[in-house]
């Protein structure tokens, strides 16, 4: 919220005073600018001729930034009124300088041209910059620009130190630079510091980028990072619901952490591509069944559906998962939109939950649950396999599920964890066995096993394959019971 | 003529172009009763003598008309309906929805019908079609009944027509005006000596009548102390395998001739009475037995016993619908219908087409899916036990296997049973449960799975409190997500906490909310006295905890250690998660919380074995860890720290702009000290905890134990029991601190409103208002149950730091609170109706529905800050 830089006596003897002709604010007075988002002052803490010192300071109003809406960061529950916006340095102060230095951030000035040009002593201080990426990234941005960066860091909460460091700093930047160098670095790299803007990022902003950055931003080993960051895409899928009801629960975004999630157990898993093995074994054992009809139990966001859709013999294919947003992503990843009607008549996306009954995955040829079953919580496991054993009831379930017992061959992974933040549990393949062949015993199945990527010697295959084939006398046992 | 209608058929009337149908149909039926073709036809075609468009008009027709037939109601098809071809899918229908098809013909003179349609501008057709549709008529009238008309008339003449009458009779299965008390005895197959002593056991005196013959025998019903006398119903099967079927017969048929009883025909009674009939039938399954012992009866008594086992009737529907009784029990959209299907179902319920290990047919399991109004009491299969499932109960016990004989008293639903006195018969499969079998009840095993179509889509709730309950499909959706991914085991969630609305605005200097609203809300509204307890400021918890691990398996249905669910209890959030991840930190809380309750003797003073506690679990920071760290103390800090070098800034300005800036410097002063106090208030709500030692738990609600849900009861009983409570084991426990508080007393409220000045201004959240009673009404029905009253510091962490500054605190106020309180209603209804159904132990699903209501009202938007 409070921006100052401060000059010292010109190279060429000017006074440091003349600061304010090239900012074109005079030292005279406070002067208070009217800004969308509150007001923004201005004034000189410090003025003589062998320094001076001009602050910026922003003062947000915290209840219209809540009445305009669309303002803050994420947007979830009390978030949207309790927020650093009005303390730190963010998109505010960008716009702010943009409104009050645009003339010396273009290089213009009538009273002392011969100074715009003219590289000098110059620091600026930003109080406080909030910086998820630490006192790292602060100087992996301004240092490459051939700043000395002071950082002070501030703790969470003094009463409290158990908490830690917060990612609050008070950051002090100085070098000899133009003042237009100067204030451009800080217009384009406040926002990337902050990873957040306060208004809808356009094609404009893509401009402003252009300009702003034109003299250094190509020569910045950061520059992708910095583009990114500042033009900030987000598709925002709105997920009111579901963040209102996880407010003030320990994980604040499910969606967010579990694609976060998902990308941590890729990574651990990638060097055999073992999600592309998974699904190809998958696919194998449905297709030397004959199944014609398949449910992808627990879908996600379609990467089974697409192999399926791929072979005519799956004439009915229906996904089904819990997750809205991630049907959402199927369906758009599948281009429900434009595909063709006859295969857009082969396949149907359903909202459903594994461990609720459900009448409408009764008749299926066969179900593939893959990578789910270590998503429930164990108590839950009972309901679901009622739910797909004994109501659902497929003549084939295909399920994997990961081998724990491989994880200590996963470089990456750490010594009994597990392979995603969200798995419930992993197992054995002892324990994969016996709970398989007490579910298909119970429900008149018969289960054996097939490996799924390299299979070692000691600790098996990374993930582990169940084929639960339906006794053919046994067509139904669903509460059923014998008259006299 | 007088044509007497069974109160639901589907009436179809048959006659010539110009017969009159329409008029009779106009006079005889409601408008709705009537379905016409022509209508149809016009309303897909724009023309009602479209003869092309009559394919699409049968489809608009016959679908309204099973519609109707679904409901219930009688339906009248006005055609001609001159063929059998045009008949057969009436016919068809009606026996889909299991009502009587009847026909009413009107068969008039040919120049009467010709001398109408020549009046009638859309009909210029000339004599030969009226000739020929009458031919077309008259050739397959006699073949009416072979059709399936169950009842036919014919009107021949106009004066016929004119001076006939339409009734409509009730269907003998119809005795909605019977309401009871009724004893329900269940399969009896001649075990005569077992009724005699269940009789006796119900309260009716059995003795010998010396005005009849021998072995005729008198019952007396018992009388209660209003002077009524309950009515036996007898669930068929009163004969075979057992030692005396015709003394069995003989008692029951005479409680029947004397109104004291009701009987429905088992399968056993019809296949006795096909014997009789001269059937050549198999004299297997024990009736050789009954053949046997018959042979010593008079032949008028065995006529007398063919007409009684002919006369019954199928199925009997008692109570206005709320009781349905039948041999084999019946599917909801069976009950109160009569049809041959029905009657089948009724004798034989319904079987898979499988056969089991045993050889025997596999039965259909209609009460798993059974979802009626309706109590649903039935014999036919012998069970170990009589067991709920459903609303549904199977008593026949299996007597003549060497079970018990059982009864079923309604309504109270108390089970009264004698044993055997020996073992008459040998089961085809045996009657005890398979070992290793879990010894939950069919209910509970039932509802190990839920049926996502019980609590999917938009849904409209009834609940005892308040109106019925309407939730938007949306709502369930991201409900669903939550139920699925994070929340408990339903079996444990019986319950979820309701929101709660703030007071109303205060216009007070500095406050946004004040008691003196909150007192005003209740005395506008008809509250004397009101409760006022202090507000906790940590995590709601919602807390179940048993006597010990067999009550908590017995009556939440948790079935042992490989679940992983053998606790004493559970702790859960307001969106039913467990509240802790460490299991044992759960254990070691659940253990405390139930040595307290032993502590207090509260197991026995309520008589139950489980308790269900609303709470406050403290401290904050043991939950919202994330919350304070990432959000209340990030903006503490880098409030407090930008704005402290704001400050040293504008200090160095002062100097120098003197006046200029000193204004500015006092403005940014206030609010750094603003952002001390804001991180001071969330600091009074977090605590390191390191174990069981660090938690505090508030219960301020003792919602349910086995006998009652404790609306009943106010709130001054809540905190005074639960201070007992807590006094037991103050370490853990926190009793809260209230007061009662007459609001038409100004020193009494005054003295209130001190007490929260004090408690607010030690850090305390602030306070909770809630009517004396626990369930209040005004004028308009329900009141708010609670009412909140934060204290000025606490609503920093809600509003933001910068919130009282006099310029925010004025646009503040403008906040609407209808939405927060119609929802704080809707839910406190859904969630002790939730209870309710519980402790009535209702089936899980009618409980998770009420729970899951509230989850998915909670997703509705509202303003979090309220």
């Amino acid at each position: 919220m409070l921006l100052t830089i401060a000059a010292t006596r010109f190279p060429d003897g000017s006074p440091a005073t003349d600061l304010g002709y090239l900012l074109h604010k005079n030292p005279a007075r406070v002067q208070t600018f009217e800004q969308s988002f509150g007001r923004v002052h201005v004034f000189y803490p410090h003025a003589c001729e062998h320094r001076c010192q001009i602050a910026v300071l922003l003062d947000v109003d915290p209840v219209a930034l809540v009445r305009r809406g669309g303002a803050v960061r994420s947007q979830r529950g009390l978030d949207q009124y309790v927020n650093d916006r009005p303390y730190v340095a963010s998109s505010f102060l960008s716009v702010a300088l943009n409104g009050l230095f645009a003339t010396a951030m273009n290089g213009r000035c009538k009273e002392r041209p011969q100074l715009v040009s003219c590289p000098t002593a110059l620091s600026a201080r930003l109080a406080v910059v909030s910086c998820r990426g630490g006192e790292e990234m602060v100087r992996s941005l301004f240092e490459p620009l051939g700043y000395e960066v002071a950082i002070t860091a501030h703790p969470l909460d003094e009463a409290f130190p158990e908490w830690g460091e917060s990612r609050v700093y008070s950051v002090q930047i100085g070098q000899t630079t133009t003042l237009q160098s100067l204030l451009q670095h800080l217009y384009i790299l406040i926002p990337v510091l902050d990873n957040d803007k306060h208004y809808w990022v356009g094609q404009d902003e893509v401009e402003k980028l252009l300009v702003r950055g034109k003299d250094w931003l190509k020569e910045h080993p950061h520059r992708e990072f910095i583009t990114t960051r500042y033009l900030k895409y987000q598709s925002r899928l709105t997920r009111d619901a579901l963040a209102r009801l996880t407010e003030d629960e320990d994980d604040l975004d499910p969606d967010a952490a579990e694609a976060e999630h998902a990308a941590e157990e890729e990574a651990i898993e990638r060097p055999l591509s073992l999600n592309q093995q998974r699904l190809g074994s998958v696919v194998s054992v449905l297709k030397s069944a004959g199944a014609a009809s398949v449910l992808d139990l627990g879908c996600g966001e379609g990467n089974l559906l697409r192999l399926l859709l791929h072979d005519k013999q799956f004439a009915r294919i229906v996904g089904v998962d819990v997750s809205l947003s991630s049907l959402q992503r199927a369906a758009q990843k599948l281009r429900f939109e434009r595909m063709a009607d006859h295969l857009r008549k082969r396949i149907n996306l359903l909202h459903g939950s594994l461990i609720y009954r459900d009448d409408r995955l009764a008749g299926f040829d066969a179900a593939a649950v893959v990578e789910v079953i270590e998503h429930l919580d164990p108590p839950r496991l009972q309901a679901f396999e009622r739910a797909v054993f004994e109501f659902a009831r497929p003549r084939l379930v295909v399920m994997t599920t990961p081998n724990r017992e491989y994880n200590v061959r996963w470089e990456t992974l750490p010594a009994g964890a597990f392979r995603h933040r969200d798995h419930r549990f992993e197992w054995t393949r002892v324990e994969f066995r016996e709970w398989a062949g007490r579910v298909a015993s119970q429900h008149g199945y018969r289960v054996h096993f097939l490996p799924v990527g390299p299979e070692d010697t000691e600790v098996g295959s990374p993930t582990q394959m169940g084929v639960f084939e339906r006794d053919a006398h046994c067509a139904s046992l669903a509460g059923s019971e014998a008259v006299r | 003529m007088n044509i007497d209608l069974p109160e639901l058929s589907l009436v179809v009337l048959v006659g010539v172009s110009g017969s009159g149908k329409s008029s009779f149909a106009r006079r005889h039926f409601k408008p709705t009763e009537v379905l016409s073709s022509d209508y149809c036809r016009g309303l897909v075609s724009d023309d009602e003598n479209d003869q092309a468009a009559t394919g699409d008009a049968f489809d608009v027709l016959s679908y309204i008309a099973g519609k109707r037939l679904k409901n219930g109601l009688l339906t009248v098809i006005d055609a001609t309906n001159l063929r059998p071809e045009d008949r057969r899918k009436y016919v068809d229908l009606a026996r889909q929805f299991h009502c009587l098809p009847v026909a009413i013909v009107l068969d008039l003179p040919e120049r009467l019908c010709h001398e109408r349609n020549r009046t009638r501008p859309d009909r210029n057709f000339g004599p030969h079609v009226i000739r020929n549709q009458r031919l077309a008529l008259r050739r397959h009238l006699r073949g009416l009944r072979r059709e399936g008309f169950r009842h036919t008339w014919l009107l021949e003449s106009q004066e016929q027509v004119e001076a006939s009458l339409v009734s409509r009779t009730p269907l003998w299965n119809n005795r909605k005006r019977e309401h009871g008390p009724f004893d329900i005895i269940g399969d009896i197959h001649g075990c005569f000596d077992e009724l005699v002593e269940l009789l006796g056991l119900l309260g009716y005196k059995v003795q010998s009548d010396a005005l009849r013959a021998e072995g005729d025998w008198l019952v007396t019903s018992p009388v209660d102390e209003h002077g009524a006398s309950p009515t036996l119903i007898f669930l068929g099967d009163l004969v075979d395998r057992g030692p005396n079927s015709p003394a069995v017969l003989r008692l029951v048929m005479r409680l029947v001739a004397e109104g004291k009883a009701h009987c429905v025909p088992g399968n056993h009674d019809i296949k006795l009475l096909r014997q009789l009939g001269g059937k050549n039938v198999q004299l297997t399954h024990g009736l050789a037995e009954t053949v046997a012992q018959l042979d010593g009866e008079t032949p008028e008594f065995i006529e007398e016993v063919r007409v009684f086992i002919d006369s019954l009737v199928s199925h009997y529907v008692f109570d206005d619908g709320r009781l349905v009784v039948a041999h084999a029990g019946l599917k909801e959209d069976m009950q109160g219908r009569g049809s041959g299907r029905v009657r089948e179902f009724c004798l034989y319920g319904e079987t898979t087409g499988e056969t089991d290990e045993f050889g025997l047919p596999v039965r259909y399991n209609w009460a798993a899916e059974y979802r009626g109004r309706a109590m649903v009491v039935y014999g036919h299969t012998p069970v170990p036990q009589a067991d709920w499932l459903n609303n549904t109960i199977c008593i026949d016990t299996g007597c003549v296997f060497g079970g018990s004989l059982t009864a079923l008293r309604y309504p109270t639903r108390e089970l009264v049973s004698v044993a055997a006195h020996r073992r008459y018969a040998a089961p085809a499969r045996p009657l005890q449960p398979e070992a290793g079998v879990t010894d939950l009840t069919a209910q509970q095993q039932h509802d190990t799975a839920l049926n996502l179509a019980d609590v999917a889509g938009k849904r409209i709730i009834e609940t005892r409190l308040h109106r019925s309950i309407t939730l938007r499909e949306e709502n369930a959706t991201a409900a669903l997500e939550v139920m699925s991914r994070f929340a408990a085991d339903p079996r444990w969630l019986i319950y979820l906490p309701p929101t709660m609305s703030p007071s109303e605005t205060s216009e007070r200097e500095g406050y946004l909310e004040h008691p003196a609203e909150a007192f005003e809300h209740y005395r506008t509204r008809g509250v004397g006295r009101v409760v006022i307890e202090e507000k906790h400021m940590g995590s709601r918890a919602v807390v179940i905890v048993c006597q010990d691990a067999e009550a908590a398996r017995q009556r939440f249905g948790v079935n042992g250690p490989r679940d992983g669910t053998e606790d004493l209890g559970i702790c859960y959030t307001r969106t039913g998660r467990r509240f802790f991840d460490d299991a044992d930190l759960e254990r070691a809380l659940l253990q405390r919380v139930q040595r307290a309750v032993s502590q207090a003797g509260l197991w026995d003073e309520l008589a139950t074995s489980w308790l269900c506690l609303d709470c406050e679990l403290m401290p904050w920071s043991a939950k919202a860890q994330a919350l304070l760290r990432d959000q209340y103390a990030a903006v503490g800090s880098a409030a407090r720290h930008a704005l402290s070098e704001v400050v040293a800034v504008l200090d160095a300005a002062s100097a120098v702009y003197g006046d200029g800036a000193s204004q500015l410097r006092q403005t940014f002063e206030q609010r750094r000290r603003m952002a001390d106090r804001f991180t001071a208030a969330y600091r009074h709500y977090c605590w390191p905890v390191a174990g069981i030692d660090d938690l505090k738990l508030a219960p301020f609600h003792i919602l349910a134990s086995e006998k009652a849900v404790f609306a009943s009861r106010d709130h001054q009983w809540h905190m005074e029991t639960l201070a007992r409570l807590c006094a037991a084991d103050e370490r853990l426990l926190l009793a809260t601190p209230f007061r009662v508080v007459d609001v038409n007393d100004e020193a009494e409220t005054a003295d209130a409103i001190e007490w929260w000045s004090q408690l607010t201004g030690r850090g305390g959240e602030g306070m909770v208002v809630k009517p004396f009673e626990f369930i209040a009404r005004g004028t308009k029905g329900l009141l708010q149950p609670a009412i909140k009253c934060r204290g000025p510091e606490y609503l920093r962490i809600i509003y933001g730091p910068e919130y009282t500054a006099p310029e925010n605190l004025s646009r503040l106020r403008k906040r609407g609170l209808n939405r927060k309180r119609s929802l704080a209603l809707a839910e406190f209804a859904l969630g002790i109706e939730s209870l309710e159904r519980f402790v009535r132990r209702e089936p899980l699903r009618r409980v998770h529905e009420c729970v899951f209501a509230v989850l998915a009202m909670e997703s509705e938007p509202s303003d979090p800050r309220l």
